[in-house]
């Protein structure tokens, strides 16, 4: 590695100009990726922009801004340079090329919705998905016009059979919530890829420490970043990666990335930029119109959380994998569902996609139903009941009663959300303090 | 490459040129900071077009651009008079680039290298998607340095990290503040 005398040879990640790139660890872009110190002040950590707009130069400036033709602030409902360090830094993360901060998970998932699809076209989903999701993509993307079709995702050929013309992409969680099921995300990209369709990979529960879809096929990576990417359970948000490789030139189903656009003069995404070019339309087309923008004290929140993803993740991992080792010799335990347990169907394609751990969530059923999981829930004393994932804490959920109490009784067992089945995301403290709750919690049912 | 290469039915080399798949970023800086004036062989008077992006955000960032159009030779694009050929414009320029197909790049080049002593170039840039590796050994034959499949633009903001504020992944990782190439 050569020495770094002055800017001039700051290479970011190269050795020299004779070698090929240098990467850098997960960790290091996980500190420093999209953040630089500031060119005025000097100062190093990011600033929080609180500010709705920015000035123009000029006329001639404005102009140019608003015609896409240089890089620069207008507003923050698209962009604002706190939001846009926290976006650089997860797209770095990812491996992908560019990235749309969002409100929300959900908001991310629409903004995606929304991008690739018209009034009756139509979407293939994973049916191994967070509850609200399923309620998003069936119940409220249809009054748009939008169909979904739900397949169990465990066997790719299941998304080939769904296959229509009207087919836009492929949703799925890679690590799917709430219990241990890891898709085999290659196989699934193989499918979308022979019919020309995009494969939407939602990453929220493994996290680009564990699990980088980009790298199996994946075209797009969603994240709730409410979960482990902020990490402390503090702060709403959502993304959207874009890889970088798709060629929307190679078919007629996405006009809006291929065709000119009428409202930016007749500009075509895809080819004025290139490999970027959907986060750029995704960002002056669908954040600009429906305004589902992540807030520059927000976005700064999840720049603290991200600086310790993978601290955090590994040690998700090493407490949840120690945790589901004792539930599952525990006699009040039917089964485990974590597929660092050699019990799980998912073990081998856990030892595929994520070397480093499986993750913090996971499911077990308790023995005596519904009735007992209820029980459960209200003995414990360390474990927060509440409905999120990916905190620093320990949280405990019985999914029936809450996240998925919308759905019908096939829809819940068809999620892995039925009435004996208990929802655990590891937190970072003391795994015998874990344990010891749940013990004293168990006792009791 | 010998004298004894395959030839394509084309009648082009077949080469691949491996030091081609990956630029160092003190390589395109050095060379963004090197330019002064460039040519930009097939230049476009339609405002949407991405060279009339690249040319006008290129201009403000104090390169001074040549338009180089057959098609256009005599009209006027961003206050710079478009010339017909390499040979006709009147000015000298440190570098081409080149915002045609892959294949009309091999042509372009050869006309580039006869035009180098006379005009002093130095550097050849082939735009983003386009990639000819014969015309890249040929360029380099003739000591050109070759940048392909890049688009100056993109680079420039990259590297002064305005492409950053778009939410792009501009790869840079350092503790020092990022100054333009041409600062």
């Amino acid at each position: 590695m050569s020495v770094r005398t002055n800017i001039d040879e700051v290479t970011s990640n190269v050795p020299g100009e004779e070698g090929g790139p240098r990467e850098f660890g997960i960790s290091t872009i996980a500190v420093h990726a999209g953040a630089r110190p500031d060119p005025v002040t000097g100062a190093r950590q990011t600033p929080i922009y609180q500010t709705t707009s920015f000035v123009f130069d000029d006329s001639e400036h404005a102009a140019e801004l608003f015609n896409l033709q240089t890089f620069g602030y207008v507003y923050s409902r698209m962009t604002n340079p706190t939001v846009s360090v926290f976006e650089e830094r997860i797209a770095q993360l990812e491996g992908g090329r560019g990235a749309v901060a969002a409100a929300s998970g959900h908001a991310a998932q629409f903004l995606a919705a929304v991008s690739l699809m018209e009034a009756g076209d139509e979407f293939i989903s994973s049916r191994n998905l967070y509850g609200g999701s399923l309620t998003q993509f069936g119940v409220s993307f249809p009054k748009l016009g939008w169909k979904c079709h739900f397949v169990d995702p465990t066997d790719p050929e299941n998304f080939e059979q769904a296959m229509t013309d009207r087919v836009k992409f492929i949703f799925c969680e890679g690590v799917a919530n709430p219990g241990g099921i890891i898709l085999d995300i290659e196989r699934i990209s193989e499918v979308a890829n022979k019919h020309g369709v995009l494969l939407i990979v939602d990453n929220t529960l493994a996290s680009p420490y564990l699990l980088r879809p980009f790298e199996w096929g994946a075209d797009l990576v969603i994240h709730s970043t409410t979960k482990f990417i902020g990490g402390h359970g503090n702060t709403m948000g959502g993304i959207l990666i874009e890889s970088g490789n798709i060629d929307w030139f190679r078919n007629d189903k996405y006009p809006g990335m291929s065709k000119p656009d009428n409202a930016y003069h007749g500009l075509t995404f895809a080819e004025t930029f290139g490999d970027f070019g959907f986060t750029m339309r995704t960002r002056m087309v669908a954040l600009r119109d429906y305004g589902a923008t992540l807030y520059p004290t927000a976005a700064w929140n999840l720049l603290q959380g991200v600086e310790t993803l993978p601290l955090r993740m590994q040690r998700h991992c090493d407490n949840a994998q120690a945790v589901a080792e004792w539930l599952e010799k525990h006699p009040k335990v039917n089964w485990v569902s974590y597929p660092g347990l050699k019990s799980s169907q998912f073990y081998e394609l856990g030892q595929k996609y994520l070397p480093r751990g499986k993750g913090g969530v996971f499911t077990f059923g308790i023995k005596g139903g519904f009735d007992a999981g209820v029980k459960l829930i209200d003995c414990v004393e360390l474990h927060s009941h509440l409905a999120n994932i990916g905190d620093t804490r320990s949280l405990i959920l019985h999914p029936a009663s809450t996240t998925h109490r919308q759905l019908t009784d096939e829809q819940r067992e068809s999620a892995g959300a039925g009435p004996d089945v208990v929802r655990l995301s590891v937190g970072i403290e003391d795994v015998e303090d874990i344990i010891a709750d749940l013990e004293q919690a168990l006792a009791q049912t | 490459m010998s004298e004894t290469a395959s030839r394509s039915e084309s009648g082009n080399p077949l080469v691949y040129l491996e030091h081609h798949n990956y630029y160092a970023d003190t390589k395109i800086r050095r060379i963004l900071r090197d330019v002064k004036t460039f040519a930009m062989v097939g230049a476009s008077t339609a405002w949407r077009r991405p060279s009339f992006y690249a040319m006008k955000y290129l201009q403000h960032k104090g390169f001074r651009i040549v338009p180089i159009n057959p098609g256009r030779a005599g009209g006027e694009v961003l206050g710079e008079t478009i010339y017909g050929s390499l040979a006709e414009a009147p000015h000298k320029f440190d570098m081409v680039d080149i915002f045609r197909t892959s294949e009309e790049a091999y042509d372009i080049t050869k006309d580039v290298i006869a035009n180098k002593d006379d005009k002093g170039i130095k550097y050849l840039w082939m735009q983003l998607t386009v990639r000819n590796d014969p015309a890249a050994e040929l360029a380099e034959a003739a000591g050109l340095e070759v940048v392909m499949d890049r688009c100056p633009k993109i680079e420039f903001g990259r590297l002064s990290g305005e492409l950053s504020w778009l939410g792009v992944n501009s790869r840079i990782i350092t503790a020092k503040t990022l100054r333009s190439p041409k600062s």
